[in-house]
């Protein structure tokens, strides 16, 4: 598959996407005309695509330069009658989480979808908030799609359901649903919404853009919550909050266990409610084992849909409730049953029936169901005690429920398990050829020939790829808290102790919030090393543009920002630009900066080894004569081109990228460009 | 209780008709997410229902790469432990490491050619020998099939098309559900054109290898 023919016009017609594809989709189904994004997994494919695809689909489409712009960007737009879609990992809502709240005062016009992308288990973030606490923040409508079919019909619905209710729209998903890959049956794209043939007679004559455009209607009572008019919106979302329960939707289904199910008659009348992820290991654990439980899936679960679950539950005995990361559809449930004055038990997290953290997978549900039915068994040897409630008691006497993360199950065969103990491990590591590799390597030579000791060194780190300077052998990154977070901890760290302290933050991570916070630094004379990264590209999330770049997120040419101008304008005394990958000059610079008596600012500048279109350079090899396999490359610079075989070190020249960092190391010289 | 599992947690036939789940593993940048997307768009070619799960993030930067497919009535994309049908290691340690999604039954393709960690000298574990690791596998499981896939890539005209020389193994066994003109078909509509015969020969070099295996 073409990424463009997420653009055909073939109603029906079924492709195999990508959650984060199907999402593309969708929007382009709904017509929208604005989109922003800043990127994060795992949510970043969609911006990749909508980079590629936007002009061809008229649409405007921006990397911003932090997720509150990007709410911004597609609030604005929404407000103007345009549809707009914003998405973000579940951390980028925390920094847009300012705008957003007041998002839901103004409401909009065009429709508004939001899509927050979580990440139970944390394979690519700080940590696990489930996003659905937002939507009851902001009394803002959720929706939870539990593949790429359902994501793509959620963002359309979503934008409808904006636009009826003047009010912007979550989509939540899971890492494991954005980058799951199913059959998406497309539907028509209405071209009559921005045709760009239609549109630009509409436009004024000297505009040449690809996207239809809005108008603002001024109205600030509406638009401008100064608190009296604050008071008056905050009454109208809470009315228009519960018109939106009244609606019925089709995204919430029974899916009905068949009358023929083998164990249909079984003692308890039973059943499960579940939404996201959590439906799918449901559904196929109850169906693959035939368990005869119906199950209510929900995909509108914001505000929640108490009828219908109310008619689902009444004539239970007991409720599974399967969500992931937090037990909050357990807590609507239980609130439901204790205004209905309802017997029912609810089996969830809460009760330690299924794990309180962590990503759910088919195993998981497996056992806990096993579970239940194994204490039910055994309470049924006990005369007296014989109903759901003494199960509910048996697992409320448990432990928390906390499944060992990323823990694989012991194999029955010991031969096995030693062998899978004796694998080593294989974390990720900065890239061969990659500046960060050499930056690090001049900040800890410096401090050795400072002779300043380790532990009087603090390295505060950011966000990006070079927070795997955590591992050994650079191990430069101690303290971490958010993107940004690196400059204002290291102007903290410098009032709270006389440590040498060495901030390190990336170039698209100083733009998205590290200037505020530098400002700061200076106002309040702190006294650190900060290090911008700037290695041309928003590297870790797979090469988006930033300001730093002359080419914005269509791939238009667009004016750049200088990271050293900003520095120099706030009155930043040592601010110097070093090609990290000249080491002498680097480590000389750190030195002088560690001296400093203020904030001292390195501009590490040289592009990122997976940049595409840089210039190959010849890799290095050996001289087997000069080496006396010291073996400090291999120890202090863990590249993934060198490596011993056979007690000889190598350098692989179909992965080396030249960068020349171990030559420039190697204290025998026995390092040179291949020939 | 031992009749509880017996009875209530038996398969139901019905559901797992046509089912077959394939677990995919190595190293960032060896095309495994390419090539699972290649099986999807071959099953789906034959008309038949399938999901998938690809686990990215760090990838890029040397990390575990695995992605799971899953043909039949399945909603997860996620394979349950000791479920898959068939393994297809990209990496042969890495195999290993996933040890818990097979089965003695499971098919097990490897490429025997390694890629150590960078850090290695800095790991209290070192870098296995590969034979006995393939010999150790022989000893518990029915099907292994260990080619040096790197070699026979290398030998199709580019390394890069060890995926498809792995693809082309997968085909091979019998019970792979999907045809190799399917998988050929499939992957020319998902890679560059320039490289068909390439690609073509690295499926067929994959395919005659286990073929002589069997």
């Amino acid at each position: 598959m073409a990424l463009e023919d997420i653009l055909i016009n073939k109603p029906k017609k079924k492709l195999f996407l990508l959650g984060n594809e199907a999402a593309v989709r969708g929007a382009i189904e709904a017509g929208i005309s604005i989109a922003a994004t800043y990127p994060g997994t795992p949510s970043s494919e969609i911006g990749d695509i909508l980079h590629y695809l936007a002009k061809d689909a008229n649409i405007y489409f921006e990397f911003s330069v932090n997720e509150k712009v990007a709410m911004e960007v597609a609030a604005t737009a929404a407000v103007s009658g345009l549809r707009s879609f914003t998405f973000m990992k579940h951390v980028g809502l925390n920094v847009a989480s300012d705008s957003f709240m007041t998002t839901a005062y103004n409401g909009v016009n065009g429709g508004m979808v939001i899509l927050t992308a979580d990440d139970p288990s944390m394979f690519s973030s700080q940590n696990e908030q489930d996003n659905r606490h937002y939507g009851r923040l902001a009394k803002i409508p959720i929706l939870e799609p539990s593949n790429p079919q359902e994501i793509k019909d959620m963002v359309v619905y979503g934008f409808e359901l904006s636009e009826k209710f003047k009010i912007p729209v979550i989509i939540r998903t899971t890492t494991r649903i954005s980058h799951m890959r199913g059959i998406v049956e497309l539907s028509e794209i209405k071209t009559s919404n921005n045709d760009n043939n239609k549109l630009k007679n509409n436009l004024k004559s000297n505009e040449n853009v690809h996207w239809k455009k809005g108008f603002f209607k001024k109205n600030p009572n509406r638009y401008v919550p100064v608190p009296g008019n604050a008071a008056e919106m905050h009454k109208n979302l809470t009315l228009k909050f519960e018109n939106i329960k009244k609606i019925n939707t089709k995204l919430n289904k029974i899916y009905s266990a068949p009358k023929t199910s083998k164990n249909k008659n079984s003692k308890f009348k039973l059943g499960v409610i579940s939404s996201g992820s959590g439906f799918n290991y449901t559904y196929d654990t109850i169906n693959k084992y035939d368990l005869g439980i119906d199950i209510l899936k929900l995909g509108f679960t914001h505000p929640f849909p108490e009828k219908e679950v109310l008619e689902f539950i009444k004539d239970l005995d007991g409720i599974f409730i399967v969500e992931e990361v937090d037990p909050i559809m357990e807590k609507e449930v239980l609130s439901i049953i204790g205004k209905n004055q309802l017997k029912i038990s609810v089996f969830g997290k809460l009760n330690n029936v299924f794990p309180m953290i962590y990503e759910f997978n088919p195993d998981i549900l497996l056992d806990s169901f096993k579970k239940f039915y194994q204490i039910a068994e055994k309470e049924k040897e006990n005369e007296e005690r014989n109903n759901i409630k003494d199960i509910y008691d048996e697992f409320s006497k448990e432990e928390i429920n906390i499944n060992e993360y990323n823990q694989s199950t012991k194999l029955e065969n010991t031969q096995l398990n030693k062998l899978i103990e004796s694998l080593p491990n294989r974390h990720p590591t900065l890239c061969p050829g990659c500046p960060h590799r050499a930056s690090y390597f001049a900040v800890k030579k410096s401090i050795e020939e400072l002779e300043i000791s380790e532990d009087n060194v603090i390295f505060a780190s950011d966000i990006g790829c070079y927070t795997l300077g955590i591992s050994p052998p650079y191990q430069t990154a101690d303290y971490l808290l958010s993107m940004g977070s690196s400059i204002g901890d290291g102007g903290g760290l410098s009032k709270a102790t006389n440590q040498t302290i060495m901030s390190f933050i990336g170039d698209s991570t100083f733009f998205h919030s590290g200037i505020s916070p530098l400002i700061n630094c200076i106002h309040n004379k702190n006294k650190f090393v900060l290090t911008i990264l700037d290695n041309r590209t928003t590297a870790m999330t797979g090469g988006q543009s930033n300001p730093g770049l002359n080419v914005d997120g269509m791939g238009d040419p667009a004016p750049e920002i200088s990271i050293e101008k900003i520095a120099i304008s706030l009155g930043i005394e040592f601010v110097k630009i070093i090609n990290p990958l000249n080491l002498k000059k680097a480590i000389e610079t750190y030195k002088e900066a560690i001296e400093f008596d203020g904030v001292s600012v390195i501009i590490a500048k040289s592009p990122c080894a997976l940049i595409k279109r840089l210039k190959k350079r010849k890799p290095m090899e050996i001289d087997y004569n000069k080496c006396i396999k010291c073996l400090e490359c291999v120890k202090f610079l863990a590249c993934p081109s060198i490596s011993v075989k056979n007690d000889n070190i190598v350098i692989d020249p179909l992965s080396c990228k030249g960068c020349t960092t171990c030559r420039q190391m190697c204290k025998e010289k026995a390092i040179k460009i291949e020939r | 209780m031992i009749n509880m599992e017996e009875n209530m947690f038996s398969k139901n036939p019905e559901f797992c008709k046509d089912s077959y789940t394939i677990c995919m593993c190595g190293v960032g940048g060896q095309g495994i997410i390419k090539t699972s997307t290649i099986i999807g768009n071959g099953a789906i070619n034959e008309g038949k229902k399938v999901v998938m799960s690809e686990v990215h993030g760090m990838s890029q930067r040397g990390g575990v790469v695995s992605s799971e497919l899953k043909i039949g009535n399945y909603k997860s994309s996620l394979i349950e432990e000791f479920n898959s049908d068939m393994i297809i290691g990209f990496e042969p340690i890495e195999i290993v490491r996933n040890l818990n999604k097979v089965n003695k039954d499971t098919k097990m393709i490897i490429n025997t050619h390694s890629i150590v960690p960078s850090n290695i000298s800095s790991q209290k574990n070192s870098y296995p020998n590969i034979d006995e690791v393939i010999d150790i596998l022989r000893e518990n499981y029915n099907y292994v099939y260990p080619i040096n896939g790197s070699q026979l890539a290398k030998e199709s005209g580019n390394i890069l098309t060890l995926n498809m020389v792995l693809l082309g193994a997968a085909t091979a066994d019998e019970t792979f559900p999907i045809s190799k003109d399917s998988i050929i078909i499939a992957m020319k509509n998902n890679l560059k054109a320039n490289f068909y015969d390439m690609n073509t020969e690295a499926i067929e070099k994959g395919y005659e290898t286990v073929k002589s295996l069997q």
